[in-house]
């Protein structure tokens, strides 16, 4: 079920524009399928990347506390999904993402970037393959529109063999993040079966990192992979949009037994940001490059030519003028948030950078951040100062993470 | 559902006000409280500072997103509560008690007419 690409083309894409053209002319937001779940779960909604999603249901400290002791679980059915079939799909996702595709197994996935010419990242994402001449990307909801144009425009100019298809499968799929210590026992309660496909287990929990296997049969199958975005052990699903609702309902029911919330966008956000996880629009976009980002890991220079490598070979080598870097404060104030500019303390301090992203940690209880400052002053341990409303508070720059699991 | 208190006046932007003589305590509501959840700072007035109804005198700030609060009324701030810069949380648990942020020595008590009643507010809340 999800190997086989749908007829995806130019003319489905050009409708699919023309709706969403249509949804936003009439200020529509997107609802995932879970939309009326969380509604009887009294959750509080807000609009990101077009979507209409629960921001919290009890409070984001409840619902992240949830997930660092516990089990929370998240829908991130607003996640895109592109899917590739065909012989030319790994040299070519090899042309157009940072990372080597070559190193991945059946039912392995990696963090991976897609960047322009100039090195500007046009979306982070998850690949995965999920068969011999298949893959998936896991791309963000804010970004379906321009990474599928983007690929399609790339397939075009494709020197290789473009004998693959590639569907945007975003509609079709639903998708569930299932995170925290408790996240093994759950899944293993709710999918007690050995994978059919992807990665071969007995049970979804000896599943490693990164690792995705297919459970279940017929219509009803689902793909679960071993990653996530909090920094805890978890489990992501991906799965058909009418199973969504009941899958949901059975992990909440499966969970509660071992503490698991429904949690929402505001607890995925301070969670990754005490790990220093990227969010697209914040940490990245296309005048920023994964070497800036500090994401160099990600980009296999040594595996051949793609796109915006000549760019990030030179940047990792001279290295860049500014550099992402996590910060704490070391004093109590307001929280940092985006845009606060920041400064090298003193009576001749001047700004240095800007801040991508900030919360109050509710793990450390204290403000911390994301920011780019210039390379020059961005060494782990330098005093750096946030403006917060006019006024300057002292912080820190600290190494990632910011937020590490004492055991 | 929100407490809404019946001995109190009530502003469009979720501000409580309870009046003593010429002294008027200033907090937000439990609804207010409610949809920010999570209060980690709060940032009061300066004592002795006049200010003028619907300024912006203080900011409440939740995990999620820093909010002005406006004074309802105009006045010197003549007392803050330094319990909530401590423990901002109070916020949240006891938004009429504990929980209040300022009190404006009242130059014009005209100004408490067109603040909301609490059925009206009730509406208010009840329709957003």
């Amino acid at each position: 079920m999800f190997r086989q690409p749908v007829g995806d083309n130019e003319a489905t894409a050009n409708l699919r524009y023309l709706r969403n053209s249509v949804e936003q002319l009439f200020d529509f937001m997107k609802r995932t399928p879970l939309f009326s779940a969380h509604q009887e779960l009294g959750a509080k909604l807000i609009e990101f990347g077009g979507w209409e999603m629960p921001v919290y249901y009890s409070s984001i400290v409840d619902e992240h506390q949830a997930v660092r002791l516990r089990a929370g679980l998240f829908d991130i059915s607003h996640m895109g999904e592109v899917v590739l079939h065909g012989q030319g799909a790994l040299e070519f996702l090899n042309a157009v993402l940072t990372n080597d595709l070559r190193k991945l197994a059946v039912g392995q996935g990696q963090y991976t970037l897609m960047c322009n010419p100039v090195g500007g990242v046009v979306d982070d994402l998850y690949a995965y393959r999920i068969g011999i001449e298949d893959y998936l990307l896991v791309i963000n909801a804010s970004r379906i529109e321009v990474d599928f144009a983007w690929l399609l425009a790339r397939k075009r100019l494709f020197g290789g063999a473009v004998t693959f298809e590639m569907e945007n499968a975003s509609d079709r799929y639903a998708a569930l993040a299932l995170q925290g210590p408790q996240s093994a026992a759950i899944i293993d309660r709710c999918y007690p079966q050995a994978s059919v496909d992807g990665t071969q287990v007995s049970r979804p929990s000896e599943l490693r990192k990164n690792q995705l296997g297919c459970f279940g049969a017929g219509r009803k199958q689902v793909l679960i992979g071993r990653t996530g975005y909090t920094g805890e052990d978890g489990f992501e699903l991906i799965l058909e949009s009418e199973d969504a609702e009941s899958a949901w309902k059975r992990l909440v029911e499966v969970g509660a037994q071992d503490g698991l919330k429904p949690a929402g966008l505001g607890a995925r956000d301070t969670l990754r940001t005490e790990v220093c996880y990227p969010l697209y629009g914040h940490e990245l976009n296309e005048e920023t490059t994964p070497i800036e980002a500090g994401l160099g890991f990600f980009v296999a220079l040594d595996k051949g030519d793609f796109v915006g490598r000549d760019v990030l070979i030179r940047q990792k080598a001279e290295g860049t003028r500014r550099k992402l870097v996590a910060f704490k404060m070391t004093e109590r104030s307001a929280p940092p948030r985006p845009h606060y500019p920041m400064w090298s303390p003193g009576p001749d301090g001047a700004v240095i950078g800007e801040v991508t992203s900030g919360t109050q940690s509710p793990s450390l209880s204290l403000g911390i951040g994301l920011g780019y400052v210039n390379a020059a002053q961005s060494a782990v341990d330098t005093p750096v100062q946030i403006e917060i409303r006019g006024k300057r508070a002292n912080g820190v720059i600290v190494t990632k993470p910011i937020y590490r699991k004492a055991n | 559902m929100a407490n809404v208190p019946q001995d109190l006046k009530y502003a469009k932007s979720h501000e409580w006000v309870r009046v003593l003589g010429d002294l008027a305590t200033v907090g937000i509501t439990d609804h207010a409280q409610h949809e920010l959840t999570d209060v980690v700072f709060v940032e009061l007035p300066e004592q002795g500072r006049e200010i003028k109804q619907g300024e912006a005198c203080a900011v409440v700030e939740s995990v999620k997103t820093a909010s002005d609060i406006y004074s309802p009324v105009s006045g010197e701030i003549t007392e803050i509560n330094a319990e909530v810069g401590s423990n901002p949380a109070l916020v949240n648990s006891e938004p009429y008690a504990g929980g209040w942020l300022f009190k404006v020595k009242l130059l014009n008590a005209a100004e408490l007419e067109p603040l909301l009643s609490p059925e009206q507010y009730k509406a208010q809340i009840s329709g957003t």
